[in-house]
């Protein structure tokens, strides 16, 4: 058993503390493992961290993510059908950290943990070199017994406050977050959007004062423009469906001039 | 926060595994059920609907041609007998309740068969509420008629064409609506799955086939059932009929799953029988899925048993041994289709058809024990097409 991960060793918050110190809002791309193909992550993984990516969230794909829209669920079911899998994920992440030092958060659903087995893949995710966890479907309070296996282990255990979280809910998943706290921006699923929500920056300028957990916001950020209004409000901006467009249109040359347009955005 | 102190698990079973966007309109749902619940008004109102509009109680019906066939005393709750013909609307306006007393306009469903979707386009057309239900493009196609019967009563469905395009499908759609639609939208789930509080509140709320049951079996025969048989695929008309049996340890409770083309084929239902724990649809409980915990693709001849999990009750049911699971194939299902119209002049549910084939089957094994009751879940004239098409 793991000592509780505290903030002296939670291994994304020394990050952030630098970051802060600095005034650098960080770049949050997501991606999903496999996509377009298998052969694909490496090579993408490395370009996001040269165009600039703080923290990579890398996607364990899902038969089933409700959480997601079109285009997350496009590219989870395309790697699925090329035999990706939560042990192929671990050992391109292993392959990327021999090269590079940038921190990746798994992102994913439940189901594929709890086949692998909690503690077995908690072990093996900080071996690949894994950061931090997301699971989409785990809401704090969810099950006490899971959350407290995870919060032990060396992997930040990031947590999500919703637009619909009551504010003492969300104080109180600020507070429970490792790593950082990833505020939903929109009122809906995974996916690109042209209008942020007009009463975001207030609802994150109040969360921002009443905690000093560093807050990440993302779920329908996709232009520069979003990136540039959200810099001085947030620690760091994650953006998945739209990267995953310009992977889309242009491949990984378009992936990594989108998010370098990006990280200018944000200064 | 309210939500460890108002979780409710099955054992190890059933939770709350959602995205964080629903986690405030559980809370709002369970609180407006415990509210509601004491409140004999509530449940005045709901009794009141149940018996004029509904036409409860269901009948029970003594089938002697097939009891003579399967070698013991059978009896059917004849839920097919309901208004849309289908135990399904014994939910769903227990649920448009809630809606109501929660203020919410607009109602969701995901459906399979087509029966939850139905008693659910039912109710909003009663209530005056606009209503969205989600089905699998493969559903739409074997079950043209009720969605042409949704479509009268002012629903829109849409369909669904990621995934299976079956009801796994259809149950995802029907989330991601939520997600975006929470504050004015409730989301009527049509069985005993789902995040808590579902399956507590879906089981109450079907609860009623018990109670009618058990009582108007003791009034018939002067003695409780020896089993109660009801097919499963979420598993609510099992548990609803299980419900007021659970503590009568004399009593078998036996559900019947999909076996599909057989177990052997891979390509089944039989959550409870083949599958191993897992989350789906936010609730813990046993899943067909690979090695590497993907959901696997359900199949069934029956639509409304075509599903990969099942209500964490049920799961818990079976692991305490309190219940029993077994599995009848697409072709047994078929036999006790055609067994019953023909014995008895009833057309069942494709579905209910999965308990009347095991009783087929295995009734003699009651022969002296009692009565065998079976849940007749539904009726079977949105079936009739597509049995005329294997024939």
């Amino acid at each position: 058993m793991y000592p509780t991960t505290s903030s002296e060793t939670d291994p994304i918050a020394p990050w952030f503390a630098r970051w802060r110190a600095a005034g650098h809002t960080a770049l949050i791309p997501y991606m999903t493992a496999g996509y377009p193909r298998p052969a694909d992550t490496p090579g993408l993984l490395a370009a996001l961290a040269g165009a600039g990516a703080d923290i990579i969230e890398l996607g364990v794909p899902f038969s089933d993510p409700v959480a997601d829209g079109p285009t997350i669920q496009r590219a989870s079911q395309r790697a699925l059908e090329q035999g990706v899998t939560l042990a192929s994920v671990l050992a391109q992440l292993t392959e990327f950290r021999a090269r590079h030092d940038t921190p990746v958060v798994l992102f994913s659903y439940l189901n594929p943990l709890l086949s692998y087995g909690v503690e077995r893949f908690c072990a093996e995710a900080v071996a690949a070199g894994a950061h931090g966890l997301l699971l989409t479907d785990l809401p704090v309070g969810g099950d006490p017994e899971l959350e407290g296996l995870l919060e032990a282990a060396p992997l930040a255990l990031v947590r999500l406050i919703a637009p619909t979280t009551p504010p003492a809910r969300a104080l109180l998943i600020a507070a429970r977050a490792q790593g950082f706290v990833y505020y939903i921006a929109r009122l809906g699923v995974t996916g690109a959007g042209r209008e942020l929500r007009p009463e975001l920056v207030q609802e994150l300028r109040a969360l921002r004062q009443r905690t000093t957990t560093p807050l990440a916001v993302g779920f329908g950020v996709s232009t520069p423009a979003h990136a540039a209004l959200l810099a001085a409000e947030a620690d760091g901006v994650v953006v998945g469906s739209a990267l995953i467009d310009a992977l889309d249109r242009g491949g990984i040359p378009a992936a990594a001039a989108f998010l370098a347009e990006l990280r200018r955005a944000l200064g | 926060m309210t939500m460890e102190k108002l979780e409710s698990r099955f054992g190890r079973f059933g939770g709350r595994y959602v995205p964080e966007t629903l986690v405030p309109a559980l809370d709002e749902l369970a609180a407006a059920y415990q509210q509601a619940a004491a409140e004999p008004a509530f449940w005045a109102e709901l009794d009141q609907l149940l018996r004029d509009y509904v036409g409860r109680p269901t009948p029970l019906y003594q089938a002697e041609r097939l009891g003579a066939q399967a070698g013991a005393a059978v009896y059917l709750k004849r839920e097919d007998l309901n208004h849309t013909g289908a135990h399904k609307i014994n939910n769903t306006l227990g649920q448009v309740l809630l809606a109501r007393r929660m203020g919410k306009r607009r109602i969701i469903a995901e459906t399979g068969a087509g029966q939850h979707g139905v008693a659910t386009a039912t109710v909003a057309a009663l209530f005056g509420l606009e209503c969205v239900v989600y089905m699998g493009e493969e559903d739409v196609r074997r079950q043209a008629l009720n969605v042409y019967r949704m479509r009268l009563r002012g629903a829109e469905v849409r369909t669904v064409t990621s995934g299976s395009r079956t009801l796994k499908d259809a149950t995802n759609e029907a989330m991601r609506d939520w997600v975006a639609s929470v504050g004015t939208t409730h989301y009527i789930i049509g069985s005993v799955v789902g995040p808590d509080p579902y399956p507590r509140l879906v089981r109450d709320l079907q609860s009623v086939i018990g109670r009618e049951a058990r009582a108007q079996v003791l009034e018939r025969t002067g003695r409780l059932p020896a089993a109660v048989v009801a097919c499963v695929g979420g598993g609510a008309n099992a548990l609803g009929i299980f419900h007021a049996f659970v503590g009568d340890a004399d009593v078998e409770l036996v559900g019947v799953e999909a076996a599909g083309e057989g177990l052997e084929s891979g390509r089944h239902a039989a959550s409870l029988g083949q599958g191993r724990p897992g989350v789906l649809h936010g609730a813990y409980s046993y899943l067909l899925q690979d090695a590497a915990g993907q959901v696997a693709p359900a199949h069934s001849i029956s639509a409304g048993l075509d599903y990969p999990g099942v209500g964490p009750e049920h799961a818990y049911l079976k692991d305490s041994g309190r219940a029993r699971y077994v599995s009848v194939t697409d072709a047994a299902a078929l036999a006790g289709f055609r067994a019953l119209a023909q014995l008895e002049g009833i057309i069942p549910a494709l579905e209910s058809a999965h308990a009347v084939a095991y009783v087929l089957a295995e009734g003699n094994r009651w022969e002296q024990a009692g009565p065998v009751l079976i849940c007749l879940s539904g009726r079977g004239d949105k079936d009739v097409a597509q049995v005329a098409g294997v024939s």
